[in-house]
């Protein structure tokens, strides 16, 4: 009895240092997002007393529900151009000598550990209109010295594919470096094209990599601030633009309050998404696969 | 068996797109042109100009300042709390996972954004303070991790070894445990150290006045300054990354020898 008490103070011990850090910086903070959403501005930046609904107003902007629209649409696209870059490149890894697959997995890791604004600013100056992407198109009659490839939605996609993929690629491969490539010998001895074999065997297998990717590009991609920030222009805002916005600019906090209780609204459609594909999942193969 | 190229197409299509603005801009902080696309010949002329930049400096000792408090406090906090996920089940370690797990998921301008109305409405000043706070949070998570995913491959027979032979619990801690522990430590340390340096929009949320960090002066030097100083402070951080990763990568083999 005794030791069971003094075990329960060593958990304690240890556990607490990093639970009330979180509970106080990450918990506390996230619930006083819908408590402020509710109280009135004041001029000076802050908030005043008592509550209100005004700061739903910002709702009536016809400009918003295109901006939440846009932002739902350029997060769909950067993880569906993820997932279709990620799955051949897995694979691939897959199949090479385990010293290529090294320094390969290595220099797919390193774009993750450089500084993320400058990665974002060698875009910038890629597609700026000196740049050198500009002069190849405008040399191949592809694009006309007035375009501008900058400060556009198709911009905001390219880089935000650029900044998501390893976050795609490392999951695939995870999921990819545990499938038996035996199945695919065998289901093509019975007859299947390659093709098919890939798409019935293959991808089948590696779904729960593929969910966990998709959870790994489309969640920060809905809160993209930086990226439509420098690379985007006023038809390119995006959700996090708007919450900077409010806050930086009209330092009207309840209304940032406002936005940012949306983006968490529509981050929990993807989660509890995963948790359902995931309990089902789990359901229907608990005797082939989780039975370890 | 005919294997298809396309894969084999696509992997190096993707090592292309991750590495050419990172080349590029290499290349660009050695031109002569101030306005990039010519090459207008060879210079150090920026990195000269970078060497003189007084503000960039005093953003980079503040970096420094907050990243290195940050990767300590985090160090210590996300040890303890890998070794309580390993050690204990329950409730308490299912929500104390649930909390160490979500700030790896949710948006930085979310963390950012909830951060700066939780200083605003108990009151505390915005400054290098509440930065070191917020970096905190987000590091304890990513060291919790790296040191557990060590953690489940440690063999605990060692410990039962030590204690068999007189050792106390915290003696084979101390002695056995945590020495061997030390690399994935060191690489969830060496993964804050990184993500803090590196960290831009927390950090400008939660910032007030004399607080401008690396990341936020790079930010306004984007927007409003210079591009070839800004190339050649790039060329040089990716340097300093570079060296990082490979410091890493010699932590995590050192597990396999």
């Amino acid at each position: 009895m005794n030791r069971m008490r003094q075990n329960k103070i060593d958990e304690w011990l240890v556990t607490s240092p990093s639970l009330i850090w979180l509970l106080v910086f990450f918990l506390v903070p996230t619930i006083i997002v819908f408590i402020i959403a509710f109280k009135p501005a004041d001029p000076y930046g802050g908030f005043g007393t008592g509550w209100t609904l005004d700061n739903f107003r910002a709702f009536e902007n016809t400009n918003f529900p295109l901006m939440l629209w846009r932002t739902i649409w350029l997060s769909l696209v950067t993880t569906m151009i993820c997932i279709f870059l990620s799955v051949p490149t897995a694979y691939q890894l897959t199949r090479i000598s385990p010293r290529w697959r090294k320094l390969l997995l290595l220099m797919i890791v390193i774009p993750f550990w450089t500084s993320f604004l400058v990665r974002i600013f060698a875009w910038k100056t890629i597609l700026h209109p000196e740049g050198l992407i500009k002069k190849i198109l405008v040399f191949l009659n592809l694009a006309s010295p007035e375009t501008s490839l900058l400060y556009s939605s198709g911009a905001v996609l390219l880089v935000m594919v650029y900044t998501f993929l390893p976050f795609s690629i490392l999951p695939i491969y995870a999921a990819a470096e545990k499938f038996d490539f035996r199945l695919l010998e065998a289901a093509r001895d019975l007859g299947a094209r390659s093709l098919q074999a890939f798409f019935r065997i293959f991808i089948p297998n590696i779904s729960r990599g593929i969910l966990t990717a998709v959870l790994m590009v489309f969640i920060p991609a809905l809160g993209s601030y930086v990226i439509p920030d420098i690379i985007g222009g006023p038809d390119s805002e995006m959700l996090g633009n708007k919450i900077a916005q409010r806050t930086f600019v009209d330092r009207n906090l309840p209304q940032a309050s406002w936005l940012s209780a949306v983006l968490i609204l529509a981050l929990l459609i993807p989660m509890i998404l995963n948790l359902y594909l995931r309990s089902r999942r789990l359901g229907k193969h608990s005797l082939l696969k989780e039975g370890r | 068996m005919r294997r298809s190229r396309f894969p084999m197409l696509m992997t190096m299509g993707v090592l292309i797109f991750f590495y050419l603005p990172i080349l590029m801009l290499v290349i660009y902080s050695f031109n002569a042109s101030r306005f990039g696309g010519q090459w207008m010949g060879f210079t150090f002329a920026w990195y000269e100009q970078l060497l003189h930049h007084y503000e960039i400096w005093s953003s980079l000792e503040k970096t420094l300042i907050i990243a290195l408090t940050a990767t300590a406090v985090s160090i210590v906090m996300g040890t303890l709390a890998a070794f309580a996920l390993h050690q204990y089940k329950g409730w308490l370690q299912n929500v104390h996972f649930a909390l160490v797990y979500a700030p790896l998921v949710v948006p930085e301008v979310l963390m950012g954004m909830s951060l700066l109305l939780f200083f605003v409405s108990i009151g505390m000043k915005l400054g290098l303070f509440t930065i070191f706070l917020a970096h905190v949070m987000f590091c304890i998570s990513y060291v919790t991790m790296v040191v557990l995913s060590r953690l489940q491959d440690f063999d605990f027979g060692l410990i039962e070894a030590a204690q068999d032979l007189g050792a106390s619990r915290w003696e084979a801690t101390r002695r056995v445990l945590l020495p061997l522990l030390m690399p994935g430590i060191a690489a969830g340390g060496l993964l804050a150290f990184t993500l803090s340096i590196d960290d831009f929009v927390i950090s400008f949320f939660v910032a007030g006045p004399g607080s401008t960090t690396l990341p936020i002066r790079i930010y306004s030097m984007i927007k409003h300054g210079s591009p070839t100083l800004i190339n050649a402070l790039s060329t040089i951080l990716l340097l300093v990354t570079f060296v990082l990763v490979w410091l890493s990568q010699r932590l995590t083999e050192e597990r396999h020898r």
